[in-house]
């Protein structure tokens, strides 16, 4: 019996028959299940915030799948598009489901990202050697928002329409081309059919492609790397005569059994919004959203959907229009500047001194408290507020390259550890 | 473990319950019950006979009715459908738009989602806010809605009430006329309480039809949660299997 090289890497017991032979000779697919799943070792020490990673994936799943079902009953133009939701919402069947889905999966998409967000920032995982990871994270960040953005003008109802006027209109604060950019984006003189028709097509399949592909490149950039844990070590260091690293275990098994139990939890809470609340008090599905797109007809008091409060607050705390867009584009890039602010020794907040810790807290409250007060209307005690959460988020970047190196740091220690 | 996952999980629902507050001042609280049948049928046929000649339901279709108020087919034409549709039509309007334009100066609004774009509470208290005022065309304005173009379509119910201001001295050191409660000048055919129950159903009604699937989402969530209990148990016990041996 010959032996090829392909053969003799594989565990004793486990000999390759005809079909698999002659598929893996035109098509890597044992190559690429070892390297991305069952001999993919990321450490045994992850905790649950480890997890959102994955989440994040499967409501990018149930977001292509539900929306793909929407698109089949959904009609993009302003005299359908309102009438198409509700006929979906009551005709179709299980048409209700599918959409609480899609907008359910909507809002969880962003709690699920903020969340992996900030275990990157507790654990220091945007940190040498993991820059391009986290860059391509916010690539994904930005194109999500995107992607939400133009999702919501499909439903065409109140808040859809205006929603997309206001932020549509931000980009005529720019100098010289501001307005001819509106217009151009718009298609036409104000939000109207031709604006909708473009937003389906972005929402539909340019974005969702540029999703799939930024997502494809997180994750070979992840598994070139290894994943980073609790405690900030590289476990690749530390390798048995095997060539593994000690304190690994491999993706599968390990890391997805443990992925299942955070995936059915999630699942809980998320048909616990789908079919309990699924307008989750108006912040999932906000009222207002429920009366059809009347041009001639302003709301009395527009707000984004939650996850884009705190940017709007932030924009909204400059008394200038071009100053609080600059500044509401600043809040989010800088974001990609975090690897080279950060200039501590140590990744993980385990080994981090006072200073860190409390900058990381101030900024979680104040990314909380803008996103609360971008919900309420812009007036007298929230718009000082805004203002002080405003320097404070910021803050929390610009003061970095300081703190962090004054901080004193603890050792790090050879291997991981546990905590509980 | 187990309790760190829990604290990570409901971190998912923190937006919602950090966020839930708000919410309109002067609603009066709509005491609606969606799962009463006989108060959905009573609303259902207040609704075709007070308000579908000038609004419309256009997203309701009669037989979704029939079957979510538990009327048989023959029930829903005889008691519901006054002016020939089929029982798969629409809940559709009787007046003309550009008449209805004409007499009251804009349009009556469908009616299918305003329950759910104002809340319950704001159409009960809608339907109880009608004063005399001598100043508009109809007679009447609007408490909740100032400036109403709707007439008391439930006066003869209802009766005719006025309302009574009181001056009082705002913070801004000026005087301002606050609202002190409605008095009946004209009784109606129904007493106060029953004028309540009657604005109850009606709501109740407005709020089944904002959303038909609310009368089902519920008991089929509670199912689907069971068996996703049964799940966790299982990935749980697997995973705990899994990796007794790995430090």
């Amino acid at each position: 019996m010959s032996t090829s090289q392909n053969e003799a890497a594989r565990p004793a017991g486990q000999k390759q028959g005809g079909f698999n032979r002659w598929f893996n000779k035109r098509f890597p697919m044992d190559k690429m299940l070892r390297e991305h799943i069952t001999e993919y070792y990321a450490s045994k020490n992850l905790n649950w915030w480890f997890v959102f990673g994955s989440l994040a994936l499967v409501v990018l799943i149930i977001q292509i799948v539900s929306g793909i079902f929407l698109t089949m009953s959904y009609k993009p133009s302003a005299e359908e598009a309102f009438a198409s939701v509700e006929y979906i919402m009551r005709d179709v069947n299980w048409g209700w489901l599918i959409r609480y889905m899609h907008s359910t999966g909507a809002s969880m998409f962003f709690v699920v990202v903020y969340i992996h967000m900030f275990r990157g920032l507790m654990y220091g995982s945007y940190k040498s050697p993991r820059e391009l990871i986290w860059i391509f994270g916010m690539f994904i960040y930005l194109a999500l928002a995107a992607e939400a953005f133009f999702g919501y003008l499909l439903p065409w109802g109140q808040m859809s329409y205006w929603g997309a006027q206001v932020i549509v209109s931000l980009f005529g604060a720019i100098p010289v081309v501001g307005e001819s950019l509106v217009e151009w984006i718009r298609g036409d003189y104000f939000i109207s059919d031709i604006t909708l028709n473009r937003f389906f097509a972005l929402h539909v399949i340019a974005l969702p492609l540029v999703l799939v592909g930024l997502v494809a490149v997180h994750i070979i950039a992840l598994h070139e790397v290894g994943s980073n844990n609790p405690d900030g070590i590289e476990i690749k260091e530390k390798k048995g005569p095997d060539g593994i690293p000690l304190d690994g275990v491999p993706f599968h098994p390990y890391h997805t059994a443990k992925d299942l139990v955070a995936f059915v939890a999630f699942a809980i809470v998320f048909v616990a919004i789908v079919f309990f609340a699924p307008e989750m008090g108006g912040y999932f599905l906000e009222h207002a959203n429920f009366e059809a797109a009347d041009p001639l007809k302003t709301p009395e008091h527009i707000a984004p959907v939650w996850y884009f409060t705190p940017f709007y607050a932030i924009l909204r705390a400059v008394p200038d229009k071009l100053g609080g867009v600059i500044l509401m584009g600043a809040a989010m890039i800088l974001l990609f500047f975090l690897p080279w602010l950060d200039r501590s020794p140590v990744k993980s907040v385990r080994y981090r001194g006072w200073m860190f810790k409390l900058a990381l807290t101030v900024f979680v409250v104040s990314f909380f408290v803008l996103g609360f007060l971008g919900t309420r209307p812009a007036t007298g005690v929230y718009t000082t507020l805004a203002r002080v959460f405003t320097v404070l988020y910021f803050a929390f970047f610009l003061l970095m390259p300081i703190y962090t190196k004054l901080d004193k740091t603890k050792p790090v220690p050879e291997r991981v550890t546990y905590h509980d | 473990m187990i309790r760190k996952l829990i604290v990570c999980m409901s971190l998912l629902a923190a937006p919602g319950l950090v966020l839930a507050a708000g919410g309109e001042a002067h609603l009066e609280r709509a005491n609606i019950d969606i799962s009463n049948e006989a108060s959905l049928q009573r609303g259902a046929k207040y609704f075709v006979n007070y308000c579908l000649g000038c609004h419309s339901a256009k997203y309701v279709r009669y037989n979704r009715l029939a079957l979510d108020l538990g009327l048989t087919e023959d029930q829903l034409v005889k008691n519901l459908m006054y002016t020939g549709e089929r029982p798969f039509d629409t809940m559709d309007n009787a007046i003309p738009q550009v008449d209805s334009a004409n007499w009251f100066g804009r349009t009556p609004p469908d009616l299918s989602l305003t329950a759910r774009a104002r809340g319950a509470d704001w159409v009960y208290s809608f339907l109880k806010s009608f004063y005399i005022d001598a100043s508009k065309p109809t007679g009447t304005n609007n408490l909740v809605l100032q400036g109403a173009s709707m007439p008391h379509v439930l006066w003869d119910l209802q009766g005719v009430q006025k309302a009574v201001f009181r001056t009082e001295t705002g913070p801004d050191g000026n005087p301002h006329e606050v609202f002190d409660g409605f008095e009946l000048v004209h009784p109606g055919r129904l007493s106060p309480e029953e004028f309540d129950d009657v604005a109850s159903d009606l709501t109740a009604f407005l709020t089944y039809i904002s959303e038909p699937v609310q009368l089902q989402r519920q008991s089929l969530g509670i199912k689907v949660i069971l068996f996703l209990v049964v799940l966790f148990l299982f990935a749980f016990l697997f995973k705990k299997e899994l990796w007794k041996d790995v430090r």
